[in-house]
């Protein structure tokens, strides 16, 4: 059975994560462990924090070269929440912060993105909202990640107050409509799928999700 | 009024059982939080909410058994709250398998609380209640201890406080109406989540489902919290499906006795009822 490695940065609750993954069929391992995280067969990146310090306890663990090098090699690696603003090249949240560069383009803040200056947005943005696909050709993509058998326009649980801004458009597999602000809310590159909702908290679509990661983490294999 | 609006069922813990008094006090036992929670979150409530309503005379060891047993079959968010004191008691309830805390007692003593949580566990982690009382002369006060300890704090510069220090949410609990059935404290409601810009949660009145579509129009809050009309809805409706554990005050399921103030309803009725009105909400029953 594949092994799946939940990378620990030992700031955020795995617990969740962690059902989530069992309740699906996952084999997992919560780690900070460079060994472990290389010789897995896929890794979850999760997230609860800040961006900056979640960068610098990564650094102080020494993860950022062995994260990058196993998804060099073409390793599927899936990212939530925190998670997936990591994969990026830089965030705003409290000064500017250098990201994982997996990805490129940055995080802003949902104030960045405000349709007009006086638009009041609740943040940090808390609650379930919609996801769908952008355009034509993410529908096809839609169909071949994590989102499969998820329904356009199903609900998930978002908490948060930055949003991903993908310098690569395709990139982006689906979105979401906050006030009028309409943001990018997943991205499939390759072997990185991510998301900035919560699927462990979404009922049971999200646990779909977490199916369908049980065969996108094992590099295709059931 | 754009945001998709939660419904949080309130779950009002004593020792193993679930419990629900009249202006947060006079506790009736009502079952077992766990059964409770499931149903809820089987009809398609959007967050949970448990409140160790007497944490701090009582141990709390059996709270965390029940919140490992529900984050563990539950796959919505998870506050909990009741007794929360230090940055200790927060990373405990988290571990145990909490999303979010609930703060009022421990951040009114000690303000600097909530930014401690907050740079800690960020913002979204850390709910702030207040439970508000009506004064004479009309002003809202904050009080602590199920408002029973005056504070002499005005409610709505201690929201704008608390959301300053980098709380992430607001239950804003009128104590007077809270238990009665006798729809919310809409003036109170809207003082405050006009006053901040994080999401505010209406909790304490609820009796009807024009009092849940009443509040959500008139104010900018982002969620509702109940409790009185979704419990004795499942009391009446499963009546032989649950069990309590003997302590405390089990003499209202005894008795059999309806709670006439509140017309009871479920999580479907109350989304559907919101749609009718223009009201959007997510509904997805399993």
């Amino acid at each position: 059975m594949p092994r799946i490695a939940i990378i620990d940065y030992q700031m955020s609750n795995l617990f969740s994560v962690k059902q989530a993954c069992t309740y699906a069929g996952l084999d997992t391992v919560i780690t900070s462990n460079k060994q472990e995280i290389l010789n897995a067969d896929g890794l979850i990146l999760p997230g609860v924090g800040a961006f900056g310090s979640v960068m610098a306890n990564l650094d102080k663990l020494d993860l950022i070269g062995p994260i990058k090098d196993f998804t060099a090699q073409g390793k599927p690696l899936a990212g939530i929440c925190l998670g997936m603003q990591l994969l990026f090249t830089e965030s705003e949240e409290m000064g500017k912060h250098k990201g994982l560069n997996i990805l490129e383009g940055s995080v802003l803040s949902f104030n960045s993105l405000k349709i007009s200056p006086e638009q009041k947005i609740r943040v940090p943005y808390i609650g379930w909202n919609t996801i769908f696909p952008p355009s034509k050709a993410s529908e096809a993509n839609w169909a071949l990640s994590p989102l499969m058998s998820v329904k356009r326009n199903d609900y998930m649980y978002f908490v948060h107050s930055f949003c991903c801004v993908p310098q690569n458009k395709e990139e982006i597999l689906s979105v979401t409509d906050y006030e009028g602000i309409i943001y990018c809310s997943s991205v499939l590159k390759g072997n990185i799928f991510a998301c900035q909702f919560h699927p462990e908290k979404s009922g049971q679509q999200g646990l779909t999700i977490y199916r369908n990661l049980k065969i996108f983490l094992s590099g295709g294999s059931k | 009024m754009a945001q998709i609006i939660r419904i949080i069922p309130r779950l009002d813990i004593k020792g193993p059982n679930l419990v629900k008094g009249i202006h947060l006090e006079g506790l009736r036992v009502l079952g077992l939080p766990e059964q409770f929670a499931r149903f809820y979150y089987e009809s398609g409530a959007d967050e949970l909410m448990y409140m160790d309503v007497v944490a701090s005379l009582y141990g709390r060891n059996s709270l965390h058994d029940i919140i490992s047993k529900t984050a563990s079959e539950i796959f919505i968010p998870l506050t909990v709250g009741g007794g929360i004191r230090t940055i200790d008691d927060i990373r405990n309830v988290l571990r145990a398998g909490a999303d979010k805390v609930c703060l009022n007692t421990a951040a009114i003593n000690n303000p600097q609380l909530i930014k401690e949580a907050s740079l800690q566990f960020g913002s979204s982690t850390i709910v702030i209640t207040i439970e508000a009382i009506r004064q004479l002369n009309g002003e809202y006060l904050a009080y602590t201890d199920n408002g029973r300890e005056y504070t002499g704090i005005e409610v709505v510069s201690w929201a704008r406080r608390v959301e300053e220090l980098g709380a992430g949410e607001i239950v804003i609990t009128s104590v007077d109406n809270e238990g009665t059935g006798s729809g919310f404290d809409i003036n109170l409601t809207k003082l405050v989540s006009e006053a901040v810009s994080i999401p505010v949660i209406a909790h304490g009145g609820a009796g009807s489902l024009e009092d849940i579509s009443d509040i959500i129009k008139a104010t900018e809050i982002s969620a509702v919290c109940l409790s009185s009309v979704l419990h004795y809805d499942f009391i009446e409706n499963h009546p032989r499906d649950f069990e309590w554990k003997s302590e405390g005050n089990v003499d209202f399921l005894r008795s059999k006795r309806q709670f006439t103030n509140v017309k009871t309803m479920t999580i479907s009725k109350i989304k559907n009822h919101l749609h009718e009105q223009g009201i959007k909400c997510r509904r997805t029953v399993l």
